[in-house]
């Protein structure tokens, strides 16, 4: 009895016999439709860009403070989040952490955020790091030889540096976290990915349409950010050059 | 006799197992030149990073201007120093190093302001202004906006003596400050440190291997041999008159 439930459902053999096409006549009709979830797409990747990046240099910075506890602490924060899965977390902070903890993070949207900006904060942590100890030890020797305070120093010598060196990863994991967005359907946000799930539903034989658009809508969303990318390498690549 | 702005009291230094100093005592006074002249590895660099608070002495005292400066009082006790103490203290210490150490996102300008403005709190225009002086002394008052990687090697370091004048530092540290430079480009470097050498105001501690310049400049010279200052008197005493053998044998890997 208990095994049958665990049999194979029926849709993991996605049969041939549903045959359909891509239909440009449909196109005019779906197009509308995926344009009321970009609203929600782009606010959360702007939003959990923003917060991510932010948590990146809080995580990054703190992995590299004498202060032992603090740097295990955060050591830890990276290691679960990098460890597991965000569409596990996404549903760690929308189902279990209220009920486990009674604690309200708000609203769908929100959740989406801080869980994509907790992820990807925690890889792009390792950037921030990574860049900062990539600074020519000698810098930090000139300003202290200019009797700089240490905050001064980082401030005014390394980070103006490290920022350069983490551009183009910045700008690589900013392309992840807009396709990371895509998950957050799944927590109730109507989002781009959800108005085409919602199409295919009303009629299965639109699927191929409606998802060769989704596919151009994420891809024309990111067009501007490899751009982007692009430009961030060139910019790092001046100014460092010892 | 003049009080020494520094004093180094049996200095001892220690990088894992290895012994770097092994008892260092020496005074500098103020406006006194001192050349440091060793083998490599013999600890000169050490000794004028200590002073610069890169690095730590292992135990001794190091007195600037009558304050200890890698220990300071607390609750009657004498325990090492915090930053705070440290920053009290090195601001009369200004340093040049071997590779430059230039700022590369800053122009030279800036590379020059930066620290009057953010560290004495100097007005921003005068920082300038006398940015601008001292870039022209060094004669770089053509490069102000030119970018460090845009410059030679003689140029850089030129521009790093003016960062470190600029902070009107009592005592000014050179470590090696010719030895990463073409040869052709070391004249132009030992010039400018001749010129602010005879204006004579500030103690200068220059770790070289150019021993006609030591000759010209230093009024004390001290041969570091293995961890220790083996030979010290005037330049012509060391370098000239000395009957020791070790120096006579390094100086001569330099006549050849």
């Amino acid at each position: 009895m208990f095994l049958q439930s665990l049999r194979k459902p029926d849709w993991v053999s996605f049969p041939s016999k549903y045959k359909g096409v891509i239909k440009i006549n449909v196109i005019a009709e779906v197009f509308p439709d995926l344009m009321r979830g970009l609203g929600v797409t782009v606010s959360v990747l702007i939003a959990s860009a923003f917060f991510g990046y932010l948590m990146a240099f809080i995580a990054g910075l703190c992995r590299l403070s004498n202060n032992i506890v603090l740097r295990k602490f955060t050591g830890f924060y990276i290691e679960v989040f990098r460890g597991t899965s965000l569409i596990v977390q996404l549903f760690w902070l929308y189902y279990a952490v209220p009920m486990l903890f009674g604690i309200e993070l708000g609203s769908n949207w929100w959740i989406g955020v801080i869980a994509i900006a907790l992820n990807y904060g925690a890889y792009m942590s390792e950037i921030v790091r990574g860049s900062i100890l990539a600074v020519a030890k000698g810098q930090t020797e000139a300003a202290t030889a200019l009797n700089m305070s240490s905050f001064q120093r980082m401030r005014l010598i390394i980070l103006p540096q490290a920022v350069r060196m983490m551009l183009p990863e910045f700008g690589n994991y900013l392309i992840q976290m807009l396709k990371a967005t895509s998950l957050v359907y799944l927590i109730g946000l109507n989002d781009i990915f959800y108005y085409g799930n919602i199409l295919r539903s009303n009629d299965l034989s639109m699927a191929p349409t409606v998802y060769l658009l989704v596919l151009l809508f994420y891809f024309i969303l990111a067009l501007p950010l490899i751009f982007l990318v692009r430009k961030a390498e060139s910019i790092s690549k001046k100014g460092v050059a010892s | 006799m003049t009080e020494p702005i520094v004093e180094f009291k049996d200095i001892h230094k220690s990088f894992g197992d290895v012994k770097v100093l092994k008892g260092i005592d020496l005074n500098i006074k103020p406006a006194e030149k001192i050349a440091v002249i060793g083998p490599s590895g013999s600890g000169k660099t050490t000794i004028i990073r200590m002073l610069m608070t890169l690095e730590v002495p292992t135990s001794g005292d190091i007195i600037v201007d009558g304050v200890n400066l890698w220990k300071m009082e607390k609750n009657g006790k004498m325990v090492k120093a915090n930053e705070k103490h440290l920053r009290e203290v090195r601001g009369d210490i200004g340093m040049v190093f071997q590779h430059f150490n230039l700022f590369p996102h800053m122009t030279i300008l800036e590379n020059c302001m930066t620290a009057p403005i953010h560290v004495k709190k100097e007005d921003k225009e005068e920082a300038r202004e006398r940015s601008i002086q001292m870039l022209e002394k060094v004669g770089l008052g053509d490069k102000l906006d030119n970018y460090p990687n845009q410059l030679s090697g003689g140029q850089k370091q030129r521009v790093a003596m003016a960062r470190a004048l600029v902070m009107r530092p009592k005592i000014m540290l050179f470590d090696e400050v010719t030895s990463a430079l073409d040869p052709e480009l070391v004249g132009e470097v030992l010039e400018v440190i001749r010129d602010i050498a005879k204006e004579g105001e500030m103690a200068m501690v220059l770790v070289t291997h150019e021993m006609d310049f030591a000759l010209d400049v230093a009024d004390k010279v001290l041969f570091l041999d293995e961890g220790v200052i083996a030979e010290e008197g005037t330049a012509s005493e060391v370098i000239e008159h000395s009957k020791n053998e070790r120096l006579q044998s390094f100086l001569h890997r330099f006549r050849s």
